[in-house]
């Protein structure tokens, strides 16, 4: 008998925690939204690992994991669930995911969680969470009442460039806070050891918005640098191939998703040969039908180029609708890279510096180390010339004319995931792209690279200062004047040609 | 084509028709203000609709009209009319909103609670500023702009650029609440000029007639222009600049003089707009509107006197037809008149005629 | 080959369009009434719905017999988001076309345009979209929200414990009118509320603007300063750059929640929803609200969208500025029936205090003075498939105060239209 007890006892406590779980759920789903948020504080406090799957689920909008009942949560429910989360994970045996909750415990500790938070500091035994618990812990500690204690958290909070720590620090220098003049001159070098950091990481970061503003407007201008610079068309149609490869980026998009779900995160890299052949198709087709009538009255090709720019467009609105088009960035492109604590390197725009990077060399290797390259080169120089020594100038126009688009092309899959897919897309590269080209020299790829790093680093630095607009304003009258200097923009051709 | 049409057609037999047919034009055009002056119901009463939009396409001819001077003559394609043509508007709808506001503020900055005028507001109550600020403004902005570029020979397409990025800032300098200019919503809702009630028919036929003759007046300047030396001038710098240079002429200044006139006729144009079409906003800088202007230009025939307002007209007019015929094809239509005229036209409707005229 | 079929299709609807055309003008006794939005250019994106809406809307009441024994003849045009076009289009609809009554216009601007010409003539406009307020016409009906029908009311739930209790605010906006005016309404009255000047933040971009990662850097930095919120008011075009730079660089809901002021449905069809998943609307109406009305609306939309072969029907979806559109266009027909007459100043009279029981759940009543409808503001939520999740809503429809007490002189203003305000 007495056995038996101790047996049903036993196994009461074994299903206690599941018990203490589902009354847990319920209790939380019945509660007022004030009380859910006083029973996540609570628990934050004092962290049960039995409501570990609960909060989980919570993360995730759901009361449990099979469970469908509609939870209704709000953003500082769900910021309060974050901290609970992470206070319970402090619990788990694995040292990544207690790096990963201290890190966030960081952001979100609250000073009732101090006593928890000092008894896993004492017990960690992984060094990196370690450090990490002691600066969640530091933030909580500005306010301790032991002067040693404040004198330490001070010390710890300087060692950290984290964007936070500043304002706790200055919050702490307010006249009337802090009392200890020790720890009021500690917490005046901490101060100014984060205001270092975080300037370095701020300039780093306007460095490679600067970079990422260069590559896009790169990719914008290079198929331009081609049908432009190299054939000489005013071609008002290439900002619409790179919204033709937009489009194709999205129909791409959503045939993998019908026919190929598998590879749905590789679909921009499947959408890139597609992009490029619509685009390169369009623009050859175009180049045979209206462009080849045109050469050598460049402004009228800037005319012919418009009309065709405007029916690309209602075309395509006829087709697709007016409104914009879904193109989803794959995980792979989304997120960043957390650099410095100030700092986050999105995956998408490193991923388009480098495509951007790519390209071009590509591009320059077509031009220079190929037979169509010399061939199109040749017909730039001279054309009669050309045609004299056998260079089929018709089929080179098309080709170059194709290459050009295709690489537009290349450059509208890049776009598709930054930013918006519609039919006016193109209309808002196309100036940029005219005067990356002009201002890096007609004909000339390495200007256009020059050029439109230099542009969007010139645009980045000036932001900051003066604000986006008057930004773009005053670059557009740099260039203007720019041009006034080297009529024939950074690189020039050399030679004594007159016309 | 290398003398001017206006001229080889004078040598020819065709001035006779010509003046018949510009005559008939005029005096249609002189009638269409009386007309509506008469009671509404009348069967021969014109519309204020009608009025407005006749007057709308006269300003844009004359747009059209300054284009070619500086594209068909000079061989400059600016991409940027558009500027010039909003300051002159702007500068019009300052007088007309200081009218509008009496005393006070204008609307849109008692809005944004600003207590006094910006500089560049004085004096704008007189309608005589108003009429300098006309001129001046956007014939300042072109005689410095046209300074840089003559001087460093900027030409061609890169002229074209450039133009193209100057109204594009312009645009985005306008579209700022803060630049003192009503931001993006512009200037509208004016209630009088000089006292006239501004939604008056008389007011209407007054404006459309001040109108007309600014037209004729721009064409018989370019008129003499085209017929003169210095026209021929212009048409060699356009065909062969560098072969002018070595006959000893300094094209800069010949550049400088129909480039700063073109813009000051813009000018003038859009201070005429606005009144008509009771709004002026920054998106008559946008660069599509100067591109549209350069197809005028283009459909109607380029370096001749009546090519520009032919295109001006033909392509407007189309607009508001298609526009409520078949509004989403509007744009294919547009397109391939584009396409099709630089294609088949290369000299424009004038063109057309003239070929037929010699046959 | 669905690209062939479109184009067939195309041909055909426009022959037909054309045969309708000609047919339309040989009946005789209909009432006309205009359709004023833009179908190509810039706005076209937002404002072709409303045109289709508007049509499905008219059909209906056709459907039901018309207004006063009349069936109404739908006008359309095309302004081309080109400002002085929809003043000229405006004066065409009202002088050649002779319509009883105008439904459109999207921007501020393009009501700016047309309004002299409506008070001039004597035209009758429903404009369906929110706005800045400061303006209050005879002649014009304001089927969207004002100021505080919607900006100050997003504010103060963000204020709320439930908001995330935020104590900095980082105003975020495309640099015209609209953006400008509800700032510094926003900003006044975060000063009535305690909120001083270094906690608010005001930045301005430029039309088209496509490149946040500066501003996004600031609004990072800014919230390292105490819970901020972010209030954007950045143009349709320029969010998903703004939501996708924002998500890329790490800046959750939870820590800065963006509550958007033009982002509805219909615009976050173009986006990739998951980076936005938390980020706050604040609207009139959501398709999400769930209602008898609604579901009708909903389902007739969707089934018009498919009948009329709309682009991108399959996806068809309703906001906040088509339901203002339906509302108006019922509101108004409604109106027609009490004054037994089309006539604008009947018309007008006969619309004061008038009510329609709307797809967003409340029975709508027009003010009997301010042209303005009484309006439920709504929160949502927005939600990974795209649409939104009602998180706050008023108890009862607010009135409108289209001249904002938060401006300096506002409180000189009458409270009832007049010409030339």
């Amino acid at each position: 008998m007495p056995k038996a007890l101790q047996r049903l006892f036993l196994g009461l406590l074994l299903l206690l925690p599941l018990a203490a779980q589902a009354a847990d759920a319920d209790y939380f789903i019945a509660a007022k939204a004030n009380e859910q948020a006083r029973l996540l504080q609570d628990w934050a406090a004092q962290p049960d690992p039995a409501r570990l799957e609960l909060l989980s689920s919570l993360q995730q909008g759901r009361i449990a994991p099979d469970d469908t009942r509609n939870l209704r949560l709000n953003n500082r429910l769900r910021g309060l669930v974050d901290n609970a989360l992470a206070s319970h994970q402090l619990l788990s045996a694995d040292a990544e995911v207690r790096l990963a909750a201290a890190q966030q415990l960081q952001k979100s500790a609250q000073p009732a969680q101090v006593a928890f938070l000092d008894r896993r500091f004492a017990s960690e035994a992984d060094a990196a969470v370690h450090a990490a618990l002691g600066l969640a812990l530091a933030n909580l500690q500005l306010v301790d009442s032991d002067p040693a204690v404040r004198l330490a958290a001070v010390r710890l909070l300087g060692e950290t460039g984290d964007p936070m720590a500043r304002t706790r620090l200055q919050a702490l220098l307010e006249p009337g806070v802090e009392s200890n003049a020790g720890v009021r001159t500690a917490a005046e070098t901490s101060l100014a050891q984060v205001k270092r950091k975080l300037l370095f990481g701020e300039l780093l970061g306007q460095a490679f918005s600067g970079l990422s503003l260069g590559s896009i407007l790169l990719l914008a201008a290079l198929g331009l640098a081609i049908t432009f610079g190299l054939l000489g068309v005013i071609n008002m149609a290439h900002g619409e191939m790179l919204m033709l490869g937009a489009y194709a980026t999205y129909v791409v998009q959503i045939l993998v998703q019908r026919y190929a779900p598998g590879a749905i995160e590789f679909y921009p890299l499947i959408a890139l040969p597609v992009a490029f052949a619509v685009s390169a198709g369009v623009g050859m087709l175009l180049e045979r039908t209206v462009i080849r009538h045109l050469y050598g009255r460049p402004l009228e090709t800037l005319l012919a180029t418009w009309g065709i720019s405007l029916i690309l467009i209602q075309a395509i609105r006829l087709l697709f609708g007016a409104q914009n088009v879904e193109v989803a960035n794959p995980a792979w492109l989304s997120g960043g890279l957390q650099v410095l604590p100030n700092l986050v390197l999105p995956y998408s725009r490193l991923v388009i510096i480098a495509f951007a990077l790519f390209v071009v060399l590509l591009t320059w290797l077509l031009l220079n180390r190929t037979r169509l390259g010399l061939n199109v080169r040749a017909v730039t120089q001279n054309r009669n010339m050309a045609a004299c020594c056998g260079v089929p100038t018709g089929r080179v126009d098309m080709l170059a004319f194709g290459l050009g688009s295709g690489i537009a092309g290349l450059g509208g899959v890049a776009l598709s995931q930054i930013g918006n897919v519609g039919p006016d897309l193109g209309q808002s590269y196309i100036i940029d792209s005219f005067l990356v080209v002009v201002l890096g020299g007609v004909g000339q790829l390495a200007g256009s690279l020059w050029a439109a790093f230099g542009l969007g680093i010139a645009n980045k630095l000036l932001e900051p200062q003066i604000g986006a607009v008057l930004g773009k304003i005053l670059i557009l009258a740099l260039i203007i004047l720019f041009i006034q200097k080297r009529p024939q923009g950074l690189f020039a051709l050399k030679g004594r040609v007159i016309d | 084509m290398n003398q001017p049409l206006l001229v080889t057609a004078s040598q020819k037999a065709g001035p006779r028709w010509t003046l018949a047919i510009g005559a008939v034009v005029l005096l249609v055009l002189l009638a269409l203000p009386l007309l509506s002056l008469l009671p509404a119901g009348h069967s021969l009463q014109v519309s204020a609709y009608t009025l407005t939009l006749v007057g709308k396409i006269l300003c844009y001819a004359i747009v059209a009209l300054a284009l070619d001077l500086v594209w068909g003559y000079a061989g400059l394609l600016s991409l940027g009319h558009g500027l010039f043509f909003a300051i002159g508007g702007y500068a019009m709808g300052m007088y007309l909103m200081r009218e509008a506001s009496g005393d006070g503020l204008p609307a849109f900055m008692t809005f944004l609670s600003w207590s006094e005028l910006p500089w560049y507001w004085v004096g704008t109550q007189h309608f005589a500023w108003a009429l300098c600020l006309v001129v001046l403004a956007p014939g300042l902005l072109a005689l410095v702009f046209g300074f840089f570029a003559f001087r460093s020979r900027i030409k061609g397409v890169y002229f074209s650029i450039m133009t193209q990025a100057l109204t594009f800032a312009g645009m985005l300098l306008f579209f700022r609440n803060e630049t003192g200019f009503g931001g993006n919503n512009g200037f509208t809702h004016f209630r009088s000029i000089l006292g006239f009630e501004i939604t008056a028919q008389s007011t209407r036929a007054v404006l459309f007639l001040l109108t007309v003759a600014l037209l004729v007046a721009s064409l018989y300047l370019g008129w003499r222009l085209a017929r003169s030396k210095f026209g021929r001038v212009l048409t060699a710098l356009r065909d062969a600049e560098n072969r002018l240079m070595f006959c000893g002429y300094d094209p800069r200044g010949f550049k400088l003089f129909v480039w700063v006139l073109s813009a000051v006729l813009c000018g003038l144009a859009g201070a005429l707009y606005v009144p008509q079409v009771g709004i002026i906003n920054p998106s008559e800088m946008s660069p599509t509107n100067s591109i549209e202007a350069a197809v005028w230009v283009a459909l109607g025939g380029r370096g001749t006197l009546i090519g520009p307002l032919l295109g001006a007209g033909l392509v407007n007019g189309m607009k508001s037809w298609f526009t409520v015929a078949f509004p989403e094809y509007w744009l294919f239509c547009l397109g391939a008149l584009f396409i099709l005229v630089t294609l088949y036209l290369p000299r424009g409707v004038v063109g057309l005629l003239k070929k037929r005229g010699e046959q | 080959m669905k690209r062939r079929s479109l184009i067939k299709a195309f041909t055909l609807s426009a022959s037909i369009a054309a045969m309708g055309l000609s047919w339309s003008i040989q009946a005789a006794e209909t009432i006309k009434v205009g359709i004023l939005h833009s179908l190509s250019g810039t706005m076209a994106i937002s404002e072709t719905s409303l045109k289709d809406m508007a049509l499905m809307t008219i059909e209906q009441i056709n459907a039901k017999g018309g207004v006063n024994g009349k069936l109404l003849e739908p006008v359309v045009v095309d302004p081309a988001s080109n400002w002085p076009l929809f003043a000229e289009k405006g004066r065409q609809l009202l002088t050649q076309d002779k319509v009883a009554v105008v439904f459109g216009c999207w921007t501020s601007v393009s009501r700016k345009s047309v309004l002299p010409v409506f008070e001039e003539l004597n035209g009758l406009l429903f404009y369906p979209v929110q706005y800045e307020g400061e303006e209050m016409s005879p002649n014009v009906f304001y089927t969207g929200a004002a100021p505080n029908q919607q900006a100050i009311p997003a504010v103060e739930y963000l204020m709320s414990e439930d908001g995330g209790a935020a104590k900095r605010y980082f105003l975020l906006g495309t640099d015209y009118v609209y953006p400008r005016t509800t700032n510094k309404i926003l900003r006044a009255f975060l000063h009535s509320k305690g909120v001083a000047d270094k906690d608010i933040e005001e930045v301005y971009t430029p039309f088209g603007h496509s490149d946040y990662q500066t501003i996004v850097a600031n609004i990072k930095k800014f919230s390292a300063g105490g819970k901020t919120a972010v209030i954007s008011t950045v143009n349709g075009d320029s969010n998903v750059p703004f939501y996708k730079e924002l998500a890329n660089q790490g800046l959750k809901a939870t820590d800065v929640p963006v509550v958007a002021f033009s982002v509805g449905e219909e615009e976050l069809r173009g986006i990739d929803t998951k980076p936005l998943v938390g980020h706050l609307a604040a609207w009139n109406y959501f398709e999400s609200v769930d209602n008898p009305v609604n579901s009708q609306f909903v389902a007739d939309w969707k089934a018009y969208a498919k009948a009329k072969n709309l682009p991108g029907a399959d996806k068809a979806v309703t906001n906040d500025p088509m339901e203002a559109t339906y509302v108006g266009i019922h509101m108004w027909a409604q109106a027609a029936e009490k004054a037994k007459s089309t006539d604008v100043d009947k018309v007008r009279e006969a619309l004061a205090g008038q009510t329609f029981k709307a797809p967003s759940g409340y029975t709508l009543t027009m003010d009997k003075t301010n042209h303005h409808l009484h309006k439920p503001v709504m929160i949502g939520e927005i939600q990974d498939d795209g649409q939104f999740n009602v998180v706050w809503e008023t108890e009862q429809p607010l009135r409108a105060q289209p001249w904002s007490p938060f401006i300096p002189g506002n409180d000189k203003r009458p409270d009832y239209a007049v010409k030339g305000n």
